[in-house]
């Protein structure tokens, strides 16, 4: 960057030099924006009219008083261990994925990359699972318990699929990249003095990242709790489920004791996490 | 282990492609149980030399014989047993910080031991007495269940070379033991090495900025330069003559030695944050 030159002297300067360059991008912001908001039919001003105020309202209105019923909360609770399952089914399965191509795809256990490049052999097949896992997480779970719905039905089995093949395309990434974000020096004087990459894993990498891989593992699950209630509206049973019916008979009552429950989920999920950094940080 | 260099020139990794290598042709041999120290100015190319003898570095021309073959044609299986069988201990000790010292230590092990039973390990650490007694010959037994992250920098340079006396390994690799250690520390943990080297008839190569440590532990000396072989000689032949042209222009670091590199224990590691991607 170069340094204008100085103002002579006794003239103060009447322009902030930065000023056109700000306008300038500003105006670019706008018109790069504005195509995008014709293509969404961005019109927040629809919400407030009086139409949709009256809707809403009606809708919100319902809410009260929540539904708390002895037999509604009995199934309710019936369903939230179903969702809990769900989540937790799908993602001990998604580790199945995710551990294996984790330790695989990891520069940091390659033994040919320790001296230079990484071999060919090795590199391709670090390659080839990386972009499977890819694969994996971009598919959207909600496309995933659609075909598994076809393939073994309505039911729970479809959610624990789907949450399986998408997070372990997430996790199997994301492991790998706390992984390589670490010190790499202590894994790398282990298979310097010769140990295998298993053990240099697990007293190289491991000890230095498995608070982060732990937490980031319980973050996810909070996620799969969430979207495995997503799931329920395609039909893959839970809270979703139960959910997708209270919304359709315009139960407001059973809606707002179901995001009650999710609430909760969730806030506990984020507190069992909090726990755990704690204990291994 | 027998060394055996000829021609052998090195660059470092991370160097630009026009720089110079930091390893010039050099030939070298050290007889299975020798002890060797390696001196010269910073920048001299002892670590270089190091990395090439541990099969870390290939070299960019010559060859390197350990034992009688070339480990860079061995296939890669064969290749690491034999890493296997020698001990790279970097400057900075390549410690986790959040490792209890009793794993730090037993992990020199590791290339001996399978994979079960280095998993086992982490449960229930193998060998405690094994572990206590490296680390009672450096003064630091009662750190043994300590975490890495609450030893001060010396004591974590002295688990790095306990790790040593546990390692399955026939040849000694030793980078800069004493750079985080006070002078009478340094004395003990210089005295431990070679004593165990030669109990053990393991062949050391150390690399050491105090040249009168060098001298007066070690029966050879290796003078580097800019890369180059200055001298190779017994260490009763090493004039004041050889040090001072060794060391020309750098004699602050022939007189008194660099300051030991921080001694202060390591900053508690950050807290783990939330990654939400």
């Amino acid at each position: 960057m170069s340094l204008a030159a100085p103002p002579a002297l006794g003239r103060p300067p009447t322009h902030d030099p930065a000023w056109l360059g700000r306008v300038a991008w500003a105006a670019a912001l706008l018109v790069l924006v504005w195509p995008l908001a014709v293509a969404t039919e961005f019109r927040p001003w629809l919400l407030l009219a009086p139409d949709s105020l009256r809707a809403g309202g009606r809708f919100l209105a319902s809410f009260f008083p929540p539904a708390l019923g002895a037999e509604f909360l009995a199934q309710v609770l019936r369903e939230t261990w179903r969702t809990v399952a769900m989540a937790t089914a799908g993602i001990t399965l998604g580790l199945l994925i995710a551990v294996p191509a984790t330790l695989l795809t990891t520069r940091a256990l390659s033994v040919s990359a320790l001296s230079g490049r990484m071999a060919r052999g090795p590199f391709w097949v670090r390659q080839a699972l990386r972009w499977g896992l890819i694969v994996l997480r971009s598919i959207p779970e909600l496309v995933w318990a659609l075909v598994f719905v076809r393939v073994v039905g309505l039911g729970p089995t479809a959610g624990v699929l789907a949450i399986a093949l998408t997070y372990g395309g997430m996790l199997g990434k994301v492991y790998g990249e706390i992984l390589e974000s670490g010190d790499p020096a202590p894994t790398e004087a282990l298979l310097h003095n010769g140990s295998g990459r298993l053990q240099a894993f697990a007293y190289g990498l491991l000890p230095q990242n498995a608070a982060e891989l732990a937490s980031y593992t319980v973050y996810r699950w909070e996620c799969a709790i969430r979207s495995s209630v997503v799931l329920g509206f395609v039909g893959a049973g839970g809270l979703g489920q139960q959910m997708d019916s209270a919304m359709k008979m315009f139960n407001g009552g059973e809606v707002v004791t179901l995001l009650a429950v999710f609430v909760a989920l969730v806030a506990l999920a984020d507190r069992f996490s909090a726990g755990l950094r704690r204990v291994l940080g | 282990m027998k060394l055996e260099l000829s021609g052998v020139a090195a660059r470092h990794p991370a160097a630009r492609d026009g720089a110079a290598p930091a390893l010039q042709p050099l030939s070298l041999r050290v007889a299975a149980g020798e002890q060797v120290a390696v001196i010269g100015p910073s920048g001299a190319g002892k670590t270089t030399l190091l990395q090439v003898l541990a099969c870390a570095l290939p070299p960019l021309a010559g060859e390197l014989q350990l034992d009688g073959t070339d480990p860079w044609r061995l296939p890669r299986g064969a290749l690491q047993r034999l890493r296997g069988r020698l001990f790279l201990a970097p400057q900075v000790p390549p410690l986790p910080p959040r490792q209890r010292v009793v794993t730090a230590v037993l992990a020199g092990r590791l290339p001996a031991l399978g994979l079960w039973a280095s998993l086992r390990s982490l449960l229930y650490p193998a060998d405690i007495p094994a572990a206590h007694a490296a680390l009672l010959r450096f003064d630091l037994a009662d750190k043994l269940f300590e975490r890495v992250d609450r030893l001060s920098g010396g004591e974590r340079q002295r688990v790095g070379l306990a790790r040593a006396l546990l390692a399955p390994a026939t040849l000694w690799l030793i980078d800069e033991p004493l750079s985080a250690l006070d002078p009478s520390r340094a004395q003990q943990a210089m005295r431990t090495l070679v004593d165990d080297a030669t109990a053990r008839a393991v062949t050391l190569v150390a690399t050491l900025h105090q040249v009168d440590m060098a001298l007066a532990h070690f029966p050879r000396i290796v003078g580097l330069r800019d890369g180059a072989l200055a001298f190779d000689l017994p260490a009763r032949q090493v004039t004041p003559e050889h040090l001072a042209r060794l060391y020309a222009q750098h004699e602050d670091e022939l007189h008194g030695g660099p300051a030991p590199m921080d001694a202060a224990p390591l900053p508690p590691p950050p807290p783990v944050v939330m990654h939400c991607r």
